[in-house]
């Protein structure tokens, strides 16, 4: 039942009791480490929702979504939290790149993309950052050169969640070396598993194999796979980073249900049992700590509520996503001080095979600084705020306005052997 | 003397309806008119630190209507009374405006809920009118603002009760006709409503921090009070906390307009001022801590926003989300301006500059109706530790 005029309330009725009917519950913690058989159950409840009439909420109804507002999505997310959703559909495919295309996508692409992403069958990611750099997007050094009906990609990208599982990247390469650095760079739709394109996974320190690394080799694109205009790519690469801003902190209407990291529709409770399980919660001092990594997470969503309701009535600037983002960066680096210090010795030596909280507090400890990092440094993010948000002067650069050629660069990537 | 420009910001709701609209740009207007910075340092002498008659004129305005039903001469905008008062509270909170806001309002809010016909008869016009001003009696130098160790006592005696006990701080309580008091009793908290000028009230006014807020001690001492004079029927748990989430509510929407202005005045400082030839807001350094700034006003913006709806809407997570909203704002709306402070450079820190005016006003913000630890303190009881 695609209805444009069906209210919220009626909506919600109909997601509550078809959500307790088909999707299963939410049993224990999903293990964050992403391993991949978890990717195969997500396209299956993708599929779930797509085969229930509730994938693409806020989606156009022409590409298979729903065409309903932001005020279904929360009340659809609301409903959604007892039960298992699709997460890594939400964040990067949905909100991110499917988000990109319903913006900047042709008929065609969008025909071809949409309605396959929303019945589970293409998972997507981004190929954006490079080895040569990782905050300086737009000194992208992987190239495309036009060959008849296509262009022929070279290069490396790094950085991209678990495209060794995925299946279509939005690639963003230089096409033009004659003009200033953001006005010679293209986007592509790309396959990802196909002849010249080597994925290799990257361990990370709490144990996650979820980022990876590509190394392009004469690989042919179809020419109507460019999102956007040829050299026109900074501004599809701009529209796709500020989806992205906004769905890791939680505030995108594209998602169905809550994100992974949009723990704040449901406040995660580590804390608490941490100070259960550790005996300290009669301790004054450990009761401030909990309360105040309670609030941290009670604020983010307060803030995601105010800036994607000020962005979609047009009070707020888009590039006001970067304040969901670092509010959400600092604060996983706040709660897990505060983890740190509530578990003690308990974070850092456990009993084999434990289930203690604190266990689980030490082994990410290490990763503290991913959400600091992914997704566009806290540094850059505060650039973006300043320069975009706030107006204040740009910072100076030695590689706005010459000819790209003349830049200087890092090292271009080699490809392994292999 | 600095002055500061007028300047448009943002307010707590984003999508306010057209009559909540012309609200808030009337009494931006009468604040900005009636009600300028070099009027408030002028009121740093007055003793009522308002004049009853510019008061008078914002009751005309709605100021004191929003929480109070027609029926009783009241009448919000938008259905939702304490959505429409934030709009005032944070307008006050730009201009660190004068007037008992808060109390007055938590008051006609608590006999409007749940006063007798006759108490409601006795308060409410004059209320809305602001003919007569009331306020709360709850902190005292004891327990603080924790309701559950309150020391005053309210006794059966013959057919009222006696009060005994000492209340402090007290907002406007020398300015105020009428205090509403919480007191304790075997059965629980109880609330009654006494006039300033009883028998046995004394109201000592106290030195304070805010130029223009007025604070004093009360102290009952065998005061008697009709049984008539107790607001609501059975425990008055339920009420205080309703109470303090409106005080909170309100509270937290002023400090925000506080802050929203200090941060536009400090932003537009560091793009007029230069120094090595180049302006203050050229600096990365300096531009990383305005998007710091940013991101905790905006956060607080959010958290309040979210703090009136849940209290006007009386949803379940109220307590939660107001204790949420004041321990987070109280400490970093302080933060963000004493860093405005460190901004300005050396005439930040002069009685003439006016950003002193705001940094009084968030630091009384932050530490009446519970500090943001005792708030913390509160979520961890909501949190079931």
């Amino acid at each position: 039942m695609k209805n444009d005029f069906e209210d919220v309330e009626s909506f919600r009725r109909r997601a509550r009791a078809w959500l307790a009917l088909s999707m299963p519950r939410v049993q224990g913690e999903i293990d964050p480490l992403w391993d991949d058989g978890r990717r195969q159950r997500e396209r299956e409840l993708q599929r779930k929702l797509w085969d229930g009439g509730f994938a693409g909420i806020c989606f156009p109804a022409e590409y298979g979504g729903l065409g309903l507002s932001i005020d279904h999505q929360r009340a659809f997310t609301g409903e959604s939290l007892p039960y298992e959703m699709p997460f890594s559909f939400n964040v990067p495919t949905l909100s991110i790149l499917a988000a990109t295309l319903v913006d900047l996508g042709t008929h065609e692409q969008k025909r071809r993309h949409l309605p396959a992403i929303l019945r589970g069958e293409e998972m997507w990611v981004q190929f954006l950052s490079e080895p040569s750099g990782g905050s300086d997007l737009a000194g992208s050094i992987t190239r495309a050169d036009r060959d008849g009906d296509v262009w022929i990609l070279n290069g490396s990208k790094i950085w991209s969640s678990s495209a060794h599982v995925s299946d279509y990247a939005m690639c963003l390469a230089r096409t033009n070396w004659d003009v200033p650095k953001h006005r010679g760079l293209t986007m592509f739709i790309v396959k990802i598993h196909q002849p010249g394109i080597q994925v290799d996974q990257i361990k990370q320190v709490n144990g996650s194999m979820e980022f990876c690394q590509e190394f392009f080799t004469d690989v042919a694109v179809p020419a109507d796979n460019v999102v956007g205009e040829v050299d026109g790519g900074w501004e599809v690469a701009s529209r796709l980073l500020n989806h992205e801003r906004h769905a890791v902190g939680g505030g995108s209407p594209y998602t169905s249900g809550r994100t992974v990291a949009g723990e704040s529709l449901r406040p995660d409770r580590n804390l608490i049992r941490l100070a259960q399980q550790t005996g300290q919660a009669g301790d004054g001092r450990v009761r401030q700590m909990v309360a105040e990594g309670h609030v941290l997470q009670l604020v983010s969503s307060h803030l995601a509520t105010r800036i994607t309701e000020g962005i979609s009535s047009g009070n707020i600037v888009p590039a006001a996503g970067s304040l969901t983002k670092l509010f959400h960066a600092t604060m996983f680096a706040q709660r897990a001080e505060i983890g740190v210090e509530i578990a003690g010795s308990d974070a850092v030596a456990w009993p084999v095979g434990g289930a203690h909280e604190a266990r689980q507090i030490g082994r990410m400890y290490p990763g503290r600084q991913t959400m600091s990092l992914g997704g566009g440094s806290n540094e850059m993010q505060r650039n973006i705020i300043a320069e975009r948000v706030l107006g204040m002067p740009r910072e100076w650069a030695a590689d706005r306005d010459g000819p790209f050629r003349d830049v200087r660069t890092n090292t271009s990537p080699s490809r392994p052997n292999g | 003397m600095h002055s500061l420009a007028f300047t448009e910001g943002d307010n707590v709701e984003l999508a306010l309806t057209d009559d909540q609209e012309l609200f808030r740009a009337t009494t931006r207007q009468f604040l900005a008119a009636k009600c300028t910075l070099a009027e408030v340092r002028a009121l740093e002498l007055n003793p009522d630190g308002f004049d009853p008659a510019w008061w008078r004129h914002g009751a005309a305005l709605g100021w004191t209507s929003m929480l109070v039903p027609e029926a009783d001469g009241g009448g919000c905008l938008s259905g939702n009374g304490l959505l429409d008062l934030v709009l005032v509270a944070e307008e006050m909170g730009r201009m660190v405006s004068p007037g008992p806001l808060v109390p007055t309002n938590v008051v006609a809010d608590a006999v409007a809920r749940s006063g007798s016909p006759d108490q409601r008869a006795a308060l409410l016009p004059g209320l809305v009118a602001g003919d007569i001003l009331a306020t709360w009696a709850i902190a005292e130098p004891g327990s603080r603002w924790n309701t559950s160790r309150l020391s005053t006592v309210a006794r059966p005696s013959g057919d009222g009760f006696v009060l005994d006990g000492t209340k402090s701080p007290v907002e406007a309580a020398a300015q105020a006709q009428h205090m509403l008091v919480t007191a304790r009793t075997d059965a629980g908290l109880m609330q009654l409503l006494v006039p300033s000028d009883a028998e046995g009230v004394t109201i000592t006014p106290l030195e304070g921090l805010d130029l223009v807020r007025r604070f004093a001690e009360v102290r009952f001492e065998g005061v008697e009070v009709p049984a008539s004079a107790v607001v609501g029927a059975g425990r008055a748990e339920a009420d205080v906390e309703r109470q303090l989430q409106v005080a909170v509510s309100l509270q937290c929407a002023e400090t925000v307009g506080a802050i929203d202005r200090v941060f536009d005045m400090t932003l537009d400082y560091v793009d007029n001022r230069h120094s090595f030839g180049r302006p203050l807001s050229s600096y990365q350094a300096l531009k990383h801590r305005f998007a710091d700034m940013k991101l905790w006003l905006e956060a607080c913006h959010g958290t309040a926003t979210a703090a009136a709806r849940a209290t006007g809407r009386g949803t379940d997570d109220a307590a939660e989300v107001v204790s949420t909203a004041k321990s987070y704002i109280g400490s970093r709306a302080t933060e963000i301006v004493q860093d405005c402070v460190q901004m300005h450079g050396g005439i930040g820190v002069t009685w003439e500059h006016d950003i002193h005016l705001y940094l009084r006003r968030v630091t009384v913000n932050r530490t009446t109706y519970g500090t943001p630890a005792d708030h913390r303190e509160q979520i961890a009881v909501l949190l079931g530790l």
